[in-house]
């Protein structure tokens, strides 16, 4: 078993591209190159965000690497800017989603009794509506301006979190450390952050990763429905929805907005397998 | 079937994948029928072993050198496919916990239907029927209908006869037992040990018997092979190596249960004797702990009722009884954690409130709890420096150089190197860990000291260290020691008195030497009788006893 497992030489170079190999297959080279692009846009695209350059879907050509849009606007410059909002919009949400959704989590796990039992239920009335109805619901009524936005996702999206984080935090007030903070007279913020935190660090960390996908699809098909980031701005949902006729005349213009779409969700995904399988190693 | 032993290991060696040794040039025969027991302390090699007879090692380590023949057949060139049709036909493996082996999510039946069936060796009605006939010789309730329960709805003890039979459903003809009785407690382990042996010897299946627990193995083993750090110490006649052990580690190991157990009375006197004389001079110290008409309910079940006693300052009381007696939430209750039981508990006089949370920080400092798990007890993401030295930093507000001063003081005092305290849990042994446990509880200066089972989990030599640590500690501190224990070894070697517990009932409470002796209640005799003794034959003798009831 032993001299079939000693690298001969000629192996050694397959082995650094299988390295490789699974270092872009982690998602990570994927998502580094959509966050870059969201950074730099306003510096690195080719034209203004909303500038008018050519006709209406011109094919992909030299001036434009990937053509125009229903209104004759570079496709390659509004990907870049559409990265941009699109990514902003939803990171926000996903930290507001985590800050309460963990806070109210943990507090109802380790308080216990009626304050869980309150909390619990009231998150799962909100549960029971579809997020899309509740969405659109707040969003008609008080318009869809960017803070209204992201705290209508977030605070959607946190009840999600509110069920992780809880489950998670329930397995770990149950330990005997937990009970020995307790019997030292240790407040709820010490139990909290010192004693079931660094515990729950890893199921919540991949939680991120998934959370922020859906959040980003969310603000997509709001955004395709509408109500979303408005127009002039790019994002990339509003652009499969501006571009969804192009199909009928045999043209690729909403493919790539969507193939964008496709791409950041796999590669973060790809990027919390990756997490998940570090972790799970001893 | 070829002629010669049914299982030889030849110079087996197995290495981790940090390279190190875990198993070193093992060599040992088995006969058929023949019953061989494997002992040594945790870390000793004895699981990677057994395991090894199944052609079987742990996630990250491998055989390195070596031969594993059974029956003709070398394990090490079998393939996967090989090796398949082997287990559980030809190669049984019953694991230390039968909660953890069996799925919680199917019904026992069909999970000791499985093997027989996969292996195409009988159908299923004949598997079930065989499996029936296993429950009633197991001595397991309602046979017929017993295998229709769920994992959780049996009790520890009925699930480990459960496994067996799961092990033996295809008649192999070898059964790997790996510490098969160590989590019942000692009532519990007579039975089942009875119930093993009779199902071992009924099918003349031979067997691989692991345990640290030397008196255990006695009962059932016709050889021994001692073990220690992954290599050979010593190997013979069950007989010859109780009688005469050869290396000192053997001896040692003889020495812990004979020391006891195997003790004339009039030793066993002498020896909790001196310990009650040992007791402060004061003639009657103001109890400093004291627990009137303690009472503990979960919903309609009386778990505790109407428990009394008093705790002297520099006393040791041990609290026993078999799993279930109460004897945990009585600890609980005295530290506020079991919340709405009835009674009065009065620390120095002062009376408590309840529930921990109404306990103010210093009432919370005097009385602190010391778990049985050492590994839940810690928080594996906190470093020891950390542990240890919260309640000195939280009750005394020390900080910077004061404090890691005085973690280096606590670890010293615990016997442990002050170094270990950059590090985690994970990377301490276990009786390690229950040192950081007692050096953290230490760290609060208290005057009561709540240990529930602290030497349970632990091996008998590591578990001795601890009990000779806490002795040692109660004389330079002067504390009082509430301890929640199982083991009447235990009991005699650090108890000045002993309060027993059956049913959530106080059947006894005096100075231990007392309360043994008479034996007033008959479940203190039932419980002194359970003990393993260091010698063949004790079993059959016990089971006799007790099956004649004008003894009990």
């Amino acid at each position: 078993m032993s001299a079939a497992r000693g690298p001969s030489p000629e192996s050694r170079p397959s082995g650094a591209s299988r390295g490789w190999l699974r270092f872009a297959a982690s998602g990570a080279p994927l998502v580094a190159l959509i966050l870059a692009a969201a950074a730099l846009a306003p510096w690195v695209a080719p034209y203004g965000e909303a500038q008018f350059v050519g006709g209406v879907w011109d094919p992909p050509n030299l001036q434009h690497w990937l053509g125009t849009d229903n209104l004759g606007r570079d496709m390659f410059t509004r990907l870049l800017f559409g990265a941009r909002n699109t990514v902003t919009l939803a990171a926000l949400a996903t930290v507001l989603a985590f800050g309460l959704g963990v806070t109210l989590g943990f507090c109802a796990a380790a308080v216990g009794g009626w304050v869980d039992a309150l909390v619990s239920r009231a998150i799962e009335i909100l549960l029971s509506v579809p997020v899309l109805i509740s969405a659109l619901m707040v969003l008609s009524v008080l318009g869809n301006s960017l803070p209204v936005l992201i705290a209508t996702i977030g605070l959607l999206e946190s009840t999600r979190v509110y069920t992780i984080a809880r489950a998670v935090a329930r397995g770990i007030v149950v330990r005997e450390f937990v009970a020995a903070a307790r019997l030292r007279g240790e407040g709820l913020a010490w139990v909290l952050v010192r004693e079931i935190l660094p515990n729950a660090l890893a199921p919540l960390a991949a939680e991120g990763g998934l959370r922020f996908s859906f959040i980003f699809l969310f603000v997509a098909s709001l955004s395709f429905l509408g109500l979303g980031i408005q127009p002039p701005a790019a994002d990339w949902g509003s652009m499969v929805r501006e571009n969804a006729q192009a199909i009928n005349f045999g043209l690729a213009a909403p493919l790539y907005p969507a193939t964008a779409i496709a791409l950041l969700t796999i590669g973060v995904n790809r990027l919390v397998d990756h997490y998940l399988a570090a972790e799970a190693r001893p | 079937m070829t002629a010669g032993p049914l299982l030889s290991i030849e110079g087996l060696c197995v290495h981790s994948a940090t390279g190190v040794a875990i198993v070193e040039a093992i060599s040992l025969e088995l006969a058929r029928g023949e019953v061989l027991g494997l002992i040594g302390e945790s870390g000793a090699g004895k699981s990677t072993i057994g395991l090894a007879a199944l052609g079987h090692v742990r996630g990250d380590c491998r055989i390195t050198a070596g031969r594993i023949v059974l029956d003709g057949m070398d394990l090490r060139l079998q393939s996967t496919e090989g090796l398949r049709r082997l287990r559980g036909r030809r190669v049984a493996y019953v694991a230390q916990s039968a909660a953890a082996a069996f799925n919680p999510a199917l019904r026992l039946i069909d999970q000791i239907c499985e093997g027989p069936v996969r292996h195409g060796l009988m159908s299923r009605r004949e598997a079930e029927a065989r499996t029936i006939d296993n429950f009633r010789v197991l001595g397991l309730p309602d046979p017929a209908h017993f295998g229709r329960r769920y994992a959780h709805q049996v009790s520890g003890g009925q699930l480990q006869r459960a496994m067996a039979v799961m092990a033996m459903s295809c008649g192999p003809d070898l059964l790997v037992l790996d510490e098969p009785t160590t989590a019942l407690d000692v009532t519990t382990q007579i039975d089942v040990l009875a119930h093993l042996k009779k199902l071992i010897a009924g099918a003349g299946t031979a067997a691989l018997y692991i345990s640290h627990d030397l008196a255990v193995v006695a009962q059932i083993a016709d050889r021994l092979l001692v073990l220690r750090h992954g290599r050979l110490v010593e190997t013979g006649p069950t007989e010859e190596i109780l009688a005469r052990p050869q290396t000192a580690y053997a001896r040692a190991l003889v020495a812990e249960r004979t020391g006891v157990a195997l003790a004339q009375p009039a030793q066993t006197d002498a020896a909790s004797a001196s310990r009650e004389a040992s007791r402060p001079a004061t003639a009657v110290p103001a109890a400093i702990l004291d627990v009137q008409g303690l009472a503990v309910r979960y919903g309609r079940q009386d778990a505790l009722s109407d428990a009394s006693f008093a705790l002297a300052p520099g006393e040791t009381l041990a609290v026993i009884g078999e799993s279930g007696s109460g004897k945990t939430s009585l600890a609980y209750a005295v530290c506020g954690l079991v919340p709405g039981h009835a009674g009065r508990v009065s620390l120095g006089g002062t009376p408590l409130a309840p529930g921990y949370a109404d306990r103010n920080r210093d009432q919370l400092r005097r009385l602190q709890l010391v778990f049985q798990l050492p590994d839940v007890a810690l928080n594996p993401r906190q470093r020891i420096g950390s542990l240890v030295g919260r309640p000195a930093q939280f009750y005394f507000g020390m900080r910077g150089a004061a404090l890691a001063q005085r973690v280096a003081e606590l670890l010293g005092l615990v016997g442990l190197d002050p170094a270990l305290a950059a590090r985690r849990p994970g990377e301490l042994s276990g009786g390690q860990k229950q040192r950081v446990c007692i050096a953290r509880a230490l760290a609060a200066e208290p005057d009561v000291l709540v240990c529930d089972e602290v030497t349970a989990a632990l091996d008998p030599l590591i578990a001795e260290q601890i009990l000779q640590l806490q002795r040692r500690l109660q004389e330079q501190l002067g504390l009082a020691y509430l301890f929640i224990t199982h083991d009447l070894a235990t009991v005699r070697r650090i108890a000045h008195r002993v309060l027993v517990l059956w049913r959530g009932r106080v059947v006894a409470l005096g100075p231990t030497g007392h309360v043994l002796r008479e034996r007033e209640h008959p479940y203190v005799r039932q419980l002194c009788a359970s003990e393993p003794k260091m010698r063949r034959g004790w079993l059959e003798e016990t089971l006799a006893r007790r099956a004649d009831p004008s003894t009990v």
